[in-house]
């Protein structure tokens, strides 16, 4: 577990990080999200140590890391992949850092074996394509076995099967009960990876929250309609109030109408009610890039406490009353948002 | 010990601490040696012990390159990152490695003063080469010494600057200009002479020696003897390691 406690860290006048308190839970894929120098990176580093605090603490399971004795086997981490000696071989700097928390050698094989770098052991670590980089990086996080990990920007630069690897790996970490925090500026990725968000916009915390909660909260949801009295069809839903926008026929199928802020529900009934006939009823949600940029474009509005008031959260999308800490489980996403066309479930 | 064994394993597990020894070896001693076969006749009763070290800073200056390479590719390549996070109160590791660099440097140090010597003898098996007094003990053995506190200042200004080029340009600068050139200016140059730390620790080596027209220059008037020199030399060492380490903790990696 980590607990980050009014956390900031100024570098002269400007301020990376900015009073940031979060908890990250053993167990969970939690993501740390945030635009490029959204104070991601650093706050992970003052988390290892590396960099001081200007204020505020971040204990791991209790203590700061700088107290841990052995700290490779409580902690790894991945911050870059690049942190290794060009002409060093993977193998002798896995060696190195092993011996330094008097971790035995056999491991060495095993984490490079894990990571599937076993042939490539003996070369030169400089030579390396970035995939491999990362892997190695990632087994030096494995080294001391360790409950808590740390990657920042696992993917970033990754072929699609390098990706795919990744994620099921850091999935796998967490099922076995360990504390996985990994930090994107990779909206969608992150919705695949992290059950749980933390996200962060100009080094402020704007929301800790489940993912799927975070997009129902944040993101529009629309209803999509068709049915063969389309005008009808809107009359009826203006009627009632409700924000009615016409689709002209086009790729995304025939001509239909969205409805803002409502729900299937009350779109049906409110068709059966007239006894209209419908040919498509779905629920369609914005995508996480969407929400990301509506939270993060409007940073000073949308700090953690001001989540409750968003104006587009749907109410019949179980939206929580407090939703900067929802606690009710909730689903693992296992699909794509797709950048358009979200849960359409047509 | 732990922590020696890593530092052991960093710099052997790179070509260019090999590639350093190497030629911090076999330039002093290849120069020895050409100097030694080129000796006329007439000057082989100056041929001493401590002629034969004439050289012994271009190994050195060597030496010190490798310690501050030792420190600066750590920072270089973000691997002081990897090893703040295995030894998170940081000064254990900076200790393990200036240690473990320093003895290299110093057995180092005593191979190309042996081998210096040693060449000579062969070459010139007629000079008056024999190592008896203390002085000549000195002159020979001492060498590895200057080499091992040279190393950790080498380190220190590595650790301060924690860049190659920066590092390695200030250390040159100050050896080979700074403190030829301050002895230089007019009435006060003697007095800064007699506390510069790098002549000072020379001193350790030549002091008391036979004015000879080709060993290092020995200096008159120094203020410590020998002994008192290499601890003033070990002094200025530390001295700049200790800063090293304060700053290395405080700083963000």
């Amino acid at each position: 577990m980590i607990e980050a406690q009014g956390l900031t860290k100024r570098y002269g006048r400007t301020v990376a990080v900015n009073d940031l308190s979060f908890t990250v839970q053993p167990g969970k894929v939690t993501g740390f999200l945030g635009p490029n120098g959204a104070g991601k990176s650093t706050t992970m580093r003052m988390i290892l140590g590396l960099d001081n605090p200007s204020a505020g603490t971040v204990r791991i399971d209790g203590r700061r890391y700088s107290e841990l004795k052995q700290p490779l086997r409580q902690v790894g981490a991945l911050l870059e992949a690049k942190w290794v000696h060009p002409n060093r071989s993977a193998r002798s700097h896995l060696r190195w850092m092993a011996a330094s928390n008097r971790i035995p050698a056999k491991r060495v094989d095993e984490v490079l074996e894990i990571v599937g770098l076993t042939g490539v052991a003996g070369k030169r670590a400089g030579g390396f394509s970035l995939g491999m980089a990362q892997r190695l990086g990632i087994a030096t996080a494995l080294l001391g076995d360790p409950g808590v990990l740390l990657f920042d920007e696992p993917v970033n630069g990754l072929d699609p099967e390098g990706i795919l690897w990744i994620r099921r790996f850091m999935h796998r970490l967490a099922d076995e009960g360990r504390t996985v925090f990994v930090s994107s500026h990779l909206l969608s990725e992150m919705a695949l990876t992290a059950q749980e968000l933390i996200v962060i916009g100009r080094g402020r915390l704007i929301a800790q929250t489940s993912t799927r909660a975070f997009i129902d909260m944040a993101s529009e949801s629309t209803v999509r309609v068709r049915g063969p009295e389309m005008d009808r069809l809107h009359g009826v839903l203006i009627g009632q109030g409700l924000a009615v926008r016409d689709v002209p026929a086009g790729d995304d199928g025939p001509a239909a109408l969205l409805v803002s802020n409502s729900s299937t529900e009350q779109v049906g009934e409110l068709a059966g009610r007239v006894g209209l006939v419908l040919h498509e009823l779905a629920a369609q949600r914005g995508s996480l890039e969407q929400a990301f940029i509506q939270l993060t474009g409007g940073e000073v509005e949308y700090h953690a406490g001001a989540l409750a008031g968003t104006p587009n959260g749907s109410p019949a999308a179980g939206t929580p009353a407090a939703p900067a800490q929802p606690t009710g489980p909730l689903p693992r996403r296992t699909e794509a948002v797709d950048a358009t066309r979200g849960g359409d479930a047509r | 010990m732990t922590l020696l064994t890593v530092e052991r394993i960093k710099l052997f597990s790179t070509r260019s601490p090999w590639w350093c020894m190497i030629l911090a070896t076999a330039l002093t001693v290849g120069l020895t040696s050409i100097f030694a076969a080129t000796t006329k006749p007439a000057d082989l009763p100056t041929f001493t012990p401590s002629v034969t070290q004439f050289a012994f800073s271009f190994g050195l200056v060597v030496m010190m390159v490798m310690a501050t390479l030792a420190v600066t590719t750590e920072y270089r390549f973000s691997t002081i990152r990897s090893t703040f996070l295995a030894v998170p109160t940081r000064t254990p590791a900076l200790v393990a490695k200036a240690v473990v660099v320093a003895l290299l440097a110093g057995i180092v140090g005593e191979i190309t003063a042996v081998g210096s010597w040693g060449i000579a003898k062969l070459i010139q098996p007629d000079a008056p080469l024999g190592i008896d007094t203390a002085q000549e003990y000195r002159n020979v053995f001492g060498v590895g010494l200057i080499y091992l506190l040279s190393a950790v200042l080498a380190l220190a200004v590595g650790l301060i600057v924690r860049q190659s080029a920066g590092a390695v340009v200030i250390e040159l600068v100050y050896l080979l200009l700074l403190e030829n050139l301050l002895p230089a200016i007019p009435r006060i140059g003697d007095h800064i002479q007699h506390w510069l730390p790098y002549t000072v620790g020379n001193n350790f080596i030549v002091a008391g020696q036979p004015e000879t027209d080709d060993g290092p220059p020995a200096i008159e008037g120094m203020p410590f003897g020998p002994w008192g020199s290499l601890v003033y030399y070990a002094a200025v060492c530390v001295g700049l390691f200790v800063i090293g380490l304060v700053l290395a903790k405080r700083r963000d990696a």
